[in-house]
């Protein structure tokens, strides 16, 4: 094995710990922590079903920013969708044999990078020349774009512009998941793949420690994912039972 | 116009977000609370000397009970969405009033002690300590929300800045840092049964004036009973009902309601205020502690039914929280909700009333009597986006509307990115009805403001109704600031007590020509 799979190796085998590790002790939290009072942001469902279905489109569709905002909905959504078709895509290099549909939608999705890099770029744009978004701004919400961006650029640049050993690569994971170490195939040393999964490494590891907590966090917001039946159920809490004791 | 020593918004014909200037409104606080306020509420009398790590306590301590707030402080991706949304912001142009840069007041602290990168990487990501400086911010800035969830509704993951000012509040109340408004009136609610301090008494004297007026205004005897066992119905109703224009002349609507479906009904001196700022300073102890009057007050006079009037915030706390900081209420007449809102309870009368003869309705009502008007409504922020009225989503926007629509000819709607979710706070909720906060009351209510006076010169609106004891208030002393007049804003209820033409009474019209003969 080259110096730099053995890095890769330990490097991913790292990131996918903390990555899980580290997200299941969030989700953990949030989902031990309770909610004393019902705060359903009204108008809201009055049964689990309409709750399921406001999530769904607060998720899919992003809802509530389409009704703020047009043009930060448009670059948030279109980040988004083409994130996860380019992940869909991913897939491929991850399987053996590859599911159907993911071979089906290859072709088209690979273009889906730019979609994703016009999002982000439109993002930037906005948190640098919007006087109040620019004001909100830490320097970890420039950087969370940058890291993105690269991941988008390098990832793209080894598709488009400089083709990688794409075969190489997906053996390297292969092996990585089935912990076969002793046929282990060598990380091409291309300068775009490395950046490219050097910084999927870095995102992995900064996910359960960053504002990427919003992806748990929608699913455990109570004001919107409480159903509005107040008067019909009482809700009480442990340490607010404690009170009436 | 009212004088102000500040500048007042221009009203423009359309909304504009205004550019930000940092430091606007810094400095603008209330005053404080003195310690014997402090400590009737069990909080410490001052700032007490280890306030630091008190506070951060108190903040993981808030951490382990409020979901809400644990998931709301590490979710925010700051995208922005919020920042136009606050109408402190569009009228102050404080930056720290966008609804994300107060939540960052508080998470800033939150990330430095309570997550990884702010402990190790505090620059990287925008932590802060909580220095004196930053517990200023609080103080002057969370005080600066009205806890109106105008925000909540267009975060993509629902944050709700009022979750953030609640438990801002609750730790400053802990370190003994708490403002004199609000707990000044907290503790006058468990030594004396209301926010105003209005002994039994003064109360009772009170409504035996309201009997006498009806009397006089219509020739029919309507009774505002005080502490009636066995009635069917408790009445609970901000004590702003009981004196305040126009807020009394929605307690006169509720009692000729009451009187013409032949309601047992009473107040109660224990319970005699809807008003629960136990909800403003985020603390669930005082919160539950005032509910539980009302417990107390239903068990005592035996009432089957809770009713509540018109009061934004304390509909909130007694649709969405009343069952669980009170309840259970299985003592009570399962038929009907717990409790309902006097507006639900109009609204079921007129539905059976409707299609019957004239002769035939319970409620009797000539639209004409409020002709010299023309009428438009304010959705008041915790009835339009915390609760609910009936049984469908979007109830506390239509029934209060029937309602009034049954009593008036000449009703219109304010440009519709002010009304339901989207409505605009009065400027005045929250907590910050108090002239220590004038300039922040004035300046919030300027996007309100706005969208009613581009209704008048539209639409040629005379009045606008309210179903909240602090909109009410807060619309009489600010609408001077702009121009118009304190008495534009009405009660719903006084709408239908205009309207509502009693069993027996002698009517307008023998009046109106006996005057007309005179002028003659």
């Amino acid at each position: 094995m080259s110096f730099l799979t053995i890095v890769f190796t330990a490097l991913f085998y790292a990131a996918t710990i903390l990555l899980v590790v580290g997200l299941a002790r969030r989700i953990r939290m949030y989902w031990k922590t309770p909610a004393p009072l019902k705060i359903p942001t009204t108008p809201a469902p009055t049964t689990t079903g309409g709750v399921v279905m406001r999530m769904f489109r607060e998720v899919v569709f992003f809802e509530s920013l389409f009704k703020s905002t047009k043009w930060t909905w448009l670059f948030g959504w279109v980040f988004h969708m083409a994130l996860f078709a380019v992940l869909f895509r991913h897939l491929r290099y991850f399987q053996e044999p590859v599911w159907a549909p993911v071979v089906w939608v290859s072709p088209l999705f690979k273009y889906m990078a730019f979609a994703m890099l016009i999002g982000l770029l439109g993002l930037l744009g906005r948190r640098m020349f919007v006087d109040r978004v620019r004001y909100i701004s830490a320097p970890s919400d420039y950087l969370m774009l940058f890291l993105l961006l690269g991941i988008g650029i390098s990832g793209a640049m080894t598709t488009f512009v400089a083709h990688t050993d794409v075969v190489a690569v997906k053996s390297f994971f292969r092996h990585l998941m089935t912990f076969s170490f002793d046929t282990m195939p060598n990380v091409p040393a291309d300068f775009t793949i490395v950046v490219h999964l050097s910084l999927v490494a870095l995102l992995m590891i900064v996910f359960p420690i960053s504002k990427l907590l919003h992806v748990p966090g929608v699913f455990f917001s109570p004001t919107r994912n409480q159903v509005d039946n107040p008067r019909e159920q009482r809700h009480i809490v442990d340490w607010a039972r404690k009170l009436e004791e | 116009m009212a004088k102000a020593e500040f500048e007042i918004p221009e009203l423009k014909e359309y909304p504009e977000i205004p550019p930000i200037q940092p430091g606007a409104m810094a400095g603008t606080k209330p005053f404080t609370a003195k310690p014997e306020m402090q400590e009737a509420l069990g909080f410490p009398g001052e700032l007490v000397e280890d306030w630091h790590d008190r506070a951060i306590e108190a903040m993981g301590d808030l951490l382990g009970k409020y979901r809400s707030l644990q998931v709301f402080l590490d979710a925010c991706v700051k995208c922005g969405s919020c920042t136009d949304k606050c109408h402190y912001y569009i009228g102050t142009t404080d930056p720290k009033n966008m609804p994300v840069a107060r939540q960052d007041l508080l998470r800033k602290v939150y990330r430095r002690h309570f997550t990884f990168a702010g402990k190790y990487f505090p620059k990287l990501v925008g932590a802060e300590d909580l220095t004196e400086e930053v517990l200023e911010d609080w103080y002057s800035y969370f005080h600066q929300c009205s806890q109106c969830r105008r925000c909540s509704v267009f975060c993509p993951y629902g944050i709700d800045t009022a979750e953030i000012s609640m438990a801002a509040r609750e730790i400053m109340d802990r370190i003994g840092l708490g403002q004199k408004y609000c707990n000044e009136i907290i503790g006058k609610v468990f030594k004396v049964g209301n926010n105003l301090g209005l002994p039994g008494p003064a109360l009772a004297d009170t409504l035996e004036g309201l009997e006498e007026d009806v009397l006089d205004e219509t020739g029919v005897e309507v009774k505002y009973p005080l502490d009636k066992k066995g009635a069917e119905i408790l009445l609970v109703t901000p004590s702003a009902d009981f004196f305040a224009e126009p807020h009394v002349d929605g307690l006169i609507g509720y009692g000729k309601v009451f009187h013409e479906a032949g309601a047992d009904w009473t107040l109660s001196s224990k319970a005699s205020e809807a008003a629960n700022f136990g909800m403003f300073i985020g603390s669930y102890e005082n919160m539950r502690k005032i509910s539980l009057r009302i417990r107390e007050a239903a068990l005592e006079l035996g009432v089957k039914r809770i009713v509540f009037g018109e009061c934004g915030h304390a509909w909130r706390v007694a649709y969405s929280f009343l069952n669980t900081l009170a309840g259970p209420w299985d003592f009570l007449d399962p038929n009907y909700p717990v409790p309902q809102h006097i507006c639900e309870y109009t609204y079921n009368i007129l539905k059976e009333d409707e299609g019957k003869p004239d002769e035939e309705k319970t409620l009797k009502l000539d639209k004409s009597q409020n002709d010299d008007m023309v009428v438009t409504f304010h959705d008041s922020c915790n009835v339009a986006r915390a609760t609910r009225m009936g049984d469908k989503p979007g109830g506390q926007f239509t029934i209060p509307r029937e309602v009034i629509k049954a009593a008036c000819n000449n009703y219109v709607e304010m440009d519709p990115d002010t009304i339901h979710e989207k409505t605009f706070c009065c400027g005045g909720g929250g907590g910050l009805l108090t002239d220590d906060l004038m300039e922040v009351r004035v300046k919030g209510a300027m996007p309100r403001m706005q969208a009613l006076n581009n209704a008048i010169e539209e639409h040629g609106v005379t009045n606008m109704a309210a179903i909240c004891a602090i909109c009410k208030a807060q619309f009489t002393k600010i609408l001077p600031y702009y121009g118009m007049g304190m008495d534009m804003i009405v009660s719903v209820h006084q709408l239908i007590s205009n309207a509502l033409i009693l069993t027996g009474q002698t009517t307008d019209e023998d009046e109106d020509d006996s005057a007309g003969d005179e002028d003659e």
